[in-house]
């Protein structure tokens, strides 16, 4: 059970602490930056932000005396000639043969942080925009572009040395477009408990990514995915995974939120199965958090999608499985039943003993106790809500 | 030598930073220089591949510089700089 939770928002980086059964804001840091992810190193305490300035950049700042200063960090960069394949939007004049063309990368925002294992002090993986994974073995002074998988075959191969030599299969997420780019994002790091050198990434838009040797080979782990978009619904790549975490406890179950349902895995990510039920309406969504010691239960914050993006029915809700995603169970007790158009994104959502605590767009924070099944408001005011971590 | 001078805001991440001379010959230069001084200054201005910051402006005396890309823009000596933030990001 943790007593303090660590908000990104649209307008700095807040930390709450529970003292006397009430949750409580500290002053808000990082006044007026947008954070797109703040959490704790729970190795070192080390608490991070991923500071998303709309002039100055993105950039890393991390608090090493428990959110009383800040160091603000500008390392973490592209390294020379670290080129993608560039995606084009349809336009009206587009032929379909258009040619091939780069773009040298330049950081448009880290997306996610993840740590890794308890054997590994000082590691730290970074996913960003455009489709980076960058990882630190000094706590953060130094990082470094994972090139395996900056060079994935599925990414047009080696483009350090030359063109591209397989077909780029990463596209564009509709998250980049806010900085007026088309290009895919990392958004989801999993470390597996047992073994730090196994990790998993997702990408908007491709897919999931497996590693077992630290990083130095990659290979998708996509079977049993369906997108219900493309012509052949279990293709290999072009999926759109929201959000991805594992079980600590239970580290073979993963959970998947993705733009076509909620996927499981009972296998460690080497197959899936979607388990949606569009009856209670739990299948579009961005955020999923598994439950910390029992591998049969997770939450999601279901939206009514894709063509609305709002709480399904104006009316907010959180669904709650216990048997490995055959039946899902709605919670709304606390939970705003009208006019409600708040929408939880992809770090909004996370859970720690029988604490589970979300963020919405809307700027409202609700906290449950009983592992979901009531809920208070934590405050109606906060800006909107990036991301949501216990600490 | 090139005279420097700065939006308010940049103070915040650069409490010394303040107006004065910076020799240079081109923005890259007097960038390269303010790097010296104040170490990470140029990632505020400009991303890894060099080029300025999509919401930010430099200009030179009243007008904007023209390589956005290389900051090749060429400094008389007595040259006065802007760094600003562009409202395009507000």
């Amino acid at each position: 059970m943790s007593d303090q939770i660590l908000l990104g928002t649209r307008k700095g980086t807040l930390i709450l602490d529970r003292t006397a059964g009430r949750w409580t804001p500290r002053p808000i840091a990082h006044a007026g930056m947008s954070i797109s992810y703040a959490a704790r190193d729970p190795r070192d305490g080390t608490i991070w932000a991923a500071m998303d300035h709309a002039h100055w950049g993105p950039k890393l700042s991390r608090s090493k005396d428990d959110g009383a200063t800040w160091e603000n960090l500008t390392q973490l960069a592209y390294p020379k000639g670290a080129r993608f394949v560039e995606q084009h939007l349809p336009t009206p004049d587009q032929t379909a043969e258009a040619p091939t063309t780069y773009k040298e990368a330049a950081l448009l925002k880290v997306w996610v942080l993840a740590f890794g294992g308890k054997e590994q002090p000082g590691t730290i993986h970074a996913g960003t925009l455009p489709g980076g994974l960058f990882t630190s073995r000094d706590g953060g002074d130094t990082w470094e572009l994972n090139r395996p998988l900056w060079s994935h075959e599925s990414r047009g191969g080696d483009l350090f040395a030359g063109d591209a030599t397989s077909r780029n299969e990463w596209g564009g997420t509709p998250a980049a477009m806010a900085y007026g780019e088309f290009v895919p994002g990392i958004h989801s790091i999993v470390v597996d408990p047992r073994d730090p050198d196994r990790i998993f990434v997702g990408v908007s838009c491709a897919g999931i990514i497996e590693t077992r040797d630290g990083g130095k080979t990659w290979q998708g782990r996509n079977r049993g995915m369906l997108n219900d978009y493309l012509p052949n619904p279990e293709a290999a790549w072009g999926h759109d995974p929201h959000f991805v975490t594992q079980c600590p406890a239970d580290p073979d179950r993963l959970w998947q939120q993705n733009h076509t349902g909620v996927f499981t895995s009972e296998d460690c990510g080497q197959t899936w199965k979607r388990v949606s039920e569009p009856d209670v309406a739990v299948h579009f969504g961005f955020p999923v958090a598994a439950d910390d010691r029992d591998g049969q239960t997770a939450w999601v914050v279901p939206a009514k999608g894709d063509d609305e993006r709002m709480a399904v029915g104006a009316g907010l809700f959180v669904a709650r499985t216990v048997d490995g995603g055959a039946t899902w169970q709605a919670f709304r007790e606390g939970l705003p039943q009208e006019h409600a158009y708040d929408v939880v994104y992809r770090h909004a959502l996370d859970a720690r003993g029988d604490r589970v605590c979300f963020g919405s767009t809307t700027g409202n924070v609700y906290i449950s106790e009983d592992r979901g099944e009531t809920w208070r408001n934590v405050g109606h005011n906060f800006p909107p809500v990036h991301s949501v971590r216990f600490a | 030598m090139p005279h420097v001078a700065f939006t308010r805001h940049l103070q915040r991440f650069f409490p010394t930073l303040a107006e004065g001379e910076v020799p240079g010959t081109t923005v890259r230069e007097v960038i390269d220089e303010l790097e010296r001084r104040h170490p990470g200054f140029a990632s505020y201005i400009a991303d890894e591949t060099g080029r300025l910051r999509r919401h930010v402006n430099i200009f030179v005396g009243e007008e904007p510089i023209h390589d956005r890309v290389r900051l090749g823009d060429a400094l008389a000596p007595d040259a006065r700089v802007f760094i600003l933030q562009a409202l395009s990001g507000g």
